[in-house]
Formats: C-alpha cells, structure tokens, sequence
C-alpha cells in the first residue's frame, strides 16, 4: 500500500469510527437527560408523563409518613406542593424542612413516584436546583 | 504568630515562583547561563516555603487555632488529632494550598533528578511549573487565603463534615492531588519542547517517567475514592458517573492515552504533534476538574457549600493555560517533522487506535460532564445527564479498547504480521471463548453482557501470561521494568473487568425492615439482626446494630454497622459493615428506626468480587511504578542532546 493510501484509509476510519460515536454519544444523552422542573411547574401541567424527571425544593415541614419501607412526604417550592412517595432507605440528611431532590414520575393521580431521592452532604447546603425552584416560585 | 509566619511564607512562595517562571525562560532564550542555573535553587525554595506554609496551618489545627477562620470552619475540639491534621485539605482554602505544594513537590522532584538533562531544558520545564504556580497561588493569596483571622476569635470550631471524618480522607485527596498535578510535569515538558523547536524522541523519554508516575498516583486516588463512596457513602455502589468522579476520571482517560503516545514518540518518533496536544489536553482536564469541584457549578456529592465566584478565577487561570499552550501549539508545531513510515497493521497503528477509543472516551465523558452546565448557561433550562447515558457511550468504546489490549503488544513497530499475531493468539481465543461461555453459567445465570466481560477479561489475563512466558522461553532475566510494569497494568485491567462485570450482573441489594430476630437472605448467606444498642464515640453518638452473618446454618461473623449522630453538627451518619472476601463482600448499613416496634430500615448487598475492581486498579498503578523505575530513564544522555528517533528505536 502507497503511504497515500495509507494515509487516506487511516483518516477515513477515524472519521467514520468518530461519526459512529458521535451518533451513539447523542442519542443516549438525548434518552438519557432528566430535566429539572419546579413544583409550580409540574402544577401548571409542564412535566412530562411519559418520561422520568427530576424535582427540586423543600421538603416541607411536618409531611413526611412512614408506612414500612415507604415515605410520603411534600415537594415544595413553597408555592405549590406535589406529594412524593419513596419505597427504601432515605438518604442521611432527608430531614424535615431541607432541601432535597427527586427524581421520578408522575402518576395520573398527581402523586410523584420517586426512583431515587437526593439530599446532600452538608448541613448548610442547598441543592441549587432546590434553591432555584424556591427562587423561581417567589418571584411570581 | 503561626499564621501569619505562614502567610509570610505564602507570599514568599509567591516571589519565588516569579522568579522560577520569569528568569529562567528568558535566560533560556538569551542563553545566560547564571539565570538558567537559577531554576533549580528557585524551584527547591518554592517547595520549602510551601511545606513550611503548610506545617503552619497544619500546625494551627493541631493546636485549635479558632482564631483562624479556616480553622474555625474545619475542625472542633472534639475531633481525633489525625483528622484534624486531615482537615487541613478538607475545606476550599487548605485543598488549594495542598495543591500548591504538591505542584511544588512535582518540580522539586524534578529539579532535583533531573541531572542528565540538559540545563536549558530543565530550566524551561522548571519555568514553566513556575508560572503555572503563580496562578495558582494568586488564587489563593487574593481569593482563598487559609490564614485569614476571625476576629474575634471562635470559642469552638464548626467541625469537619462528619462524612468526610473517615481514613479515606487522609489517603484519598493528597493521591488524587499528587496524579492531578502531576500532569503538570508532562505538560512543562511539552510546552518546554514547543519552546524550544525541539520535539523529538528524547523530549518523549525525559517526559514519559513523570507522565506514568503522575498516571499511577491519579489511578490510586481514583481507586481510594471509588472505595471510600463504596463503604462510608452507604450507596455500596463503585462509581456513580458523579460530576466530581468524572472530573477525576477525564484525565485518567487522557493521561492514559498520553502514556501510550509517548511510547510512539519515544520509540518510533512519530506523532509528535498529538502526543503534544495530549499533555496540554491531560493538564487542562486536571484545571477543569479542579474547577467543577471547586466552583461547586456542578450537584454533586463533592459540592458543599461553595463560592461560585471563585470559580470564575480558575475559569480565566483555565483559559489562560489551554489558550496559550495552544498559541504556542499552532505556532511552533508546523515545524515539527513527521516521524518514521508505519504500516496499515502496525503496533503504532493499534496505539493510535487505543488513542482514539481513549480520547472519544474522554470526550463523551466530558459531553455529558459539561451538558447541564451548557444547557443551564444557555437558559435552556436543568437538566441532570445520568448513569444510564455514560454506560451506554462507555462500553461500546471500551469493548474494542480492551479487545486490543491482547493484540497490541504482540504487534511490532513499523510492521506487524498479522499471521503471526494470530497464531500467537490462538490459546487465548480459545480461552476467551470458553470462559464466555462457562463463568457466567458457574455465577448463576448466563446473560449476554456477564458472558462478554468474563470473555474479555480472560482474553486479556490469558495473552498477557503467554506474551510472559514467550519472553521467559527466550530468555526474560534480561526483560526491562517496563515489560514487567506494562504486562503488570495490563493483567490488573483484567481483574478490573472480573470485578465490574460480576458485581454489576450478579449483585443483590435489598432494603427491608427488620426487627431484633428477623432474617434475611441474600447471596446464599442469612443475616440476623440481634439488636440495636446505643455506644459513645469520640465525638458523636451512635445506634450500632449486631447482624449475624450466617450460610447453611454455620455461623460465620458478626457484624456492627453503625449510624452515627454527632454532637457539633448535628448529623447524622451511616457506617456500613463489610464482611469482605476473595470472591464477594456482605455488606450491611442501618437505615433508620421506623416505628415504635424497635424496627429498622436495613440496606443489604451480596457484592460479588467487588474487590477485584480495586485490586484491578492497584496492580495497574503497581505496573505503572514498574515502568517508572525503567534502567534507560535514567541513563546519562550523551553530549548530543537529541538522539534521533531512528538510532534509538
């Protein structure tokens, strides 16, 4: 083989082998991506039905019930509210009042079903998707 | 006084990097020997002051300065003297200054087992650290001061985050540090030789010792890390895609492939310019994950409360560097010469391939690193890219990486025979094979995906041993460090697949309730719970639950997770139990007290050699140091400084 072709099948094959993994990169991240809405939103009839998404505020005061391995507990952006519930063990700092994510879907009933809850390792931390959703839902 | 004697030298170490940047750079171009001799002694002095710099602090939180406010944040009275030494590193400030002084160990090290090189060079690689350390200590010096007083002072310390009050802090972030900044000595090398106009096969061999050592302390910190979430996170998973693991993970990918092009550039001459790029791009993914973990842009298990502003800092530190290496890069690199002719089947071609894998690896890991962050910025909403986008990117890539670890170093330079290769390859095919078909079917169940890892792994081990025991028939008393350190690391990427392929097909997790003489099973193995009872620690109270671990009715251990509560913040803690082993680890951490019955929420895993991924990744970074220790890298290069690639190959 000439050096030229050489040189011609080796470009070619990485283009093709970066085309392939550009295609494949993509279309995962497209189904694989997990939008934050905010509780107003999920209200307002923004979230999706048919896909999981994720939900950051406050875990508000006093809402969270233990039934066995189940939490129900609220969402809030102290605007609105959307109920959550969790079958498994909650994070350490999941407390009454703090900040935490879920990610999850939304039932036909409006009762968010959450496949993983997220609360962070910092007492003094909010989540900033947690503190955007307040923010969001205080300047209506 | 300790403060601020630590200060002073804070601002001294800032002086001396100044002169360790500027005069020797330009007494390289003007060729004034008294200023090129001045790299060394400026080099060995930056690195003192740091220590010295950071004895003080250090010594401010053994002593419980609370006048300090870094101090006053970190740590408490109560907390063991080990982790309020640790604690030092456990906050923005004292992070930073650890990375400092590890870039300042890097040229010291440099500066001083360097004396084969020529003196131009080692004062343009010393110059080079330097002015990558005055960036950084202008960050601290002017942002993130660790001295800074609080007046008046505090009676008692906030505390160390109580999760980060754990052994893996004393190990975890100085290796991760140590491999982060390490790169930067692979980068003062290329930007050195881009400087000069001098690209060739000696700039490769000076640099490749650095580059490895850098490469085996990143893959440590990596595998500690991965561990430490793995016990004191309470997840019991090995890696999470978190933004702050891939930052870490982003350089790996680089370095990686950057050890791999430098053993082209080194033996064969060639692909100079990407070898190049790889180490600016290596660096600049080591800045990058320094600033996603410390800008706190990110959500995160790493991102406590932090100062986005100060990101900003890192972000123009990061553009300087990326922008002028690649100025310096487009300026200088039309210059260099192409390297030796090579054939279609060729060792350089199937390097040149892992490279690609390696670098699209790192690059989708980057996409999905950086996507929400580029979404947000463009106010097209949040968004979280999770696990499920980085496994179906990664093993596409990887399956065809690993599937050319067997191959490629059977292959040799210019032209491999391909016949040959096959021939050689044969057993091992027939062992790969087997093992897809059989292991799965010994764990339990055959699935298509425990079939391929088992095939791989096997494929891998089994043609590193044959390539091992061909060169011993020949004769292997006389085989270099670095055969032994490559075949090393490549035999530890296998028992990395084993690991990862069988926790992640044949793992058992279960959160269930249990109360005093409930039971469950997982694995085969009974675990009793016996009770839960309360026990004093040094400084937080914790329920400890005592489980019976138990297989066909023969009892076996007892095991204590804990959940903690401590006293200063008020946080609360999981301490799993793990009753680890050769082929699996029980693991077992208390959730929290349900109702008035006395019944806990109990998480519970089988993880079936779960411990080989992190074996897999010591006997890498094992092979790495191998290879460090090489005889010819520290062979006296002769008067002519740059051999030319041909005679040395």
């Amino acid at each position: 083989m000439k050096p030229r072709h050489k040189r011609i099948a080796l470009i070619v094959g990485g283009l093709a082998s970066i085309t392939i993994a550009a295609v494949l990169v993509l279309k995962a991240l497209d189904s694989n991506i997990a939008l934050y809405i905010t509780p107003s939103d999920v209200i307002a009839g923004k979230a999706p039905h048919d896909k999981a998404f994720r939900m950051g505020g406050l875990v508000k005061q006093g809402s969270i019930q233990r039934e066995g391995m189940t939490t129900r507990f609220i969402i809030t952006d102290t605007a609105k509210e959307i109920p959550v519930a969790y079958t498994g063990i909650l994070p350490d700092l999941f407390r009454d009042g703090k900040g935490a994510i879920v990610q999850g879907r939304l039932g036909a009933d409006g009762l968010f079903s959450a496949s993983e809850v997220l609360a962070k390792h910092d007492e003094n931390y909010m989540p900033p998707e947690a503190q955007h959703a307040i923010d969001q839902a205080q300047k209506k | 006084m300790t403060p601020e004697l630590g200060h002073f030298a804070l601002i001294l170490a800032f002086v001396t990097a100044l002169m360790q940047g500027v005069l020797p750079l330009i007494g390289a171009q003007r060729r004034r020997t008294q200023w090129i001799a001045l790299a060394r002694p400026a080099a060995q002095t930056h690195f003192l002051l740091l220590a010295f710099s950071f004895a003080c602090l250090a010594q401010s939180f053994l002593a419980n300065d609370f006048s300090v406010a870094y101090v006053a944040q970190n740590s408490n009275t109560q907390l063991p003297a080990i982790y309020r030494f640790a604690a030092v590193w456990g906050g923005h400030e004292g992070s930073l200054l650890l990375w400092v002084l590890m870039l300042s160990g890097w040229g010291a090290a440099v500066s001083v087992t360097s004396r084969q090189l020529p003196e131009v060079m080692v004062a343009r690689v010393l110059a080079v650290l330097g002015l990558v350390s005055i960036g950084m200590l202008a960050f601290i010096l002017f942002t993130s001061n660790p001295f800074a007083r609080l007046l008046p002072a505090a009676a008692e310390g906030r505390d160390l985050n109580p999760l980060l009050q754990d052994p893996g802090l004393v190990f975890h972030p100085p290796m991760l540090y140590m491999g982060y900044v390490g790169f930067s000595v692979a980068f003062a090398f290329a930007v050195a030789a881009l400087i000069s106009g001098r690209l060739d096969a000696a700039w490769a061999r000076w640099s490749r010792p650095w580059t490895t050592a850098a490469w085996c302390f990143l893959t440590i910190g990596i595998a500690m890390g991965s561990w430490w979430a793995y016990y004191e996170l309470g997840w019991g998973g090995w890696w999470f895609w978190d933004p702050v693991e891939n930052a870490s993970f982003m350089p790996w990918l680089a370095g990686t492939a950057l050890i791999h092009s430098l053993a082209i550039t080194e033996k064969r001459g060639a692909f100079k310019n990407w070898t190049v790029l790889l180490a600016i791009a290596a660096f600049s993914l080591s800045l990058l994950g320094t600033f996603l973990v410390r800008s706190g842009v990110l959500t995160s298990v790493h991102a406590f409360a932090s100062d986005p502003s100060r990101g900003v800092f890192i972000l123009i530190l990061l553009g300087v560097v990326i922008g002028s290496s690649l100025t310096l890069f487009a300026w200088r690199a039309p210059r260099v010469s192409a390297g030796g002719a090579f054939a279609l089947v060729s060792r350089e071609t199937m390097l040149l391939i892992n490279n690609v894998l390696l670098v699209v690896a790192a690059g989708s890991v980057l996409l999905g690193t950086l996507y929400p962050l580029i979404i947000d910025a463009l106010g097209l909403g949040k968004l979280s890219v999770g696990p499920p986008y980085f496994n179906t990117v990664f093993v596409p890539v990887m399956v065809p990486l690993l599937l050319l670890i067997a191959v490629g170093p059977l292959a040799r330079w210019k032209h491999a025979d391909l016949r040959d290769m096959a021939r050689r390859l044969r057993l091992s095919f027939v062992l790969a094979l087997l093992a897809g078909i059989i292991l799965p079917q010994l764990m339990g169940r055959w699935t298509p995906m425990t079939a391929l890892g088992c095939l791989l792994a096997v494929w891998i081990a089994s043609s590193t041993v044959f390539q091992i025991a061909e060169r011993l028939k020949i004769g292997g008393g006389n085989a270099p460090a670095s055969f032994w350190g490559m075949h090393l690391a490549h035999f530890g990427i296998a028992v990395f697949v084993i690991g990862v392929t069988l926790v992640g097909g044949y793992q058992e997790e279960k959160d269930v309730r249990m109360q005093t003489g409930d039971v469950v099973s997982v694995g085969g193995y009974q675990l009793r719970l016996l009770g839960i009872s309360t026990a004093p620690g040094p400084n937080y109270r914790a329920s400890v639950g005592e489980f019976e671990l138990s297989k066909n009715g023969r009892v076996l251990k007892t095991l204590h997770p804990e959940k903690r509560q401590y006293f200063s913040s008020q946080m609360p803690m999981t301490e799993a139990a793990i009753d680890a082993g050769l082929t699996r680890d029980i693991y077992v951490s208390l959730g929290e007290p349900l109702d008035q019955q006395g019944a806990w929420s109990v998480r519970v895993y089988f993880k079936p050699f779960v411990d080989w991924i992190w074996a897999g990744c010591l006997l890498m970074a094992a092979g790495g140091f191998l290879a460090v220790i090489d005889r010819r890298y520290r062979l006296r290069v002769k008067a002519a400084a740059s051999v030319p690639a041909s005679v040395t190959a």
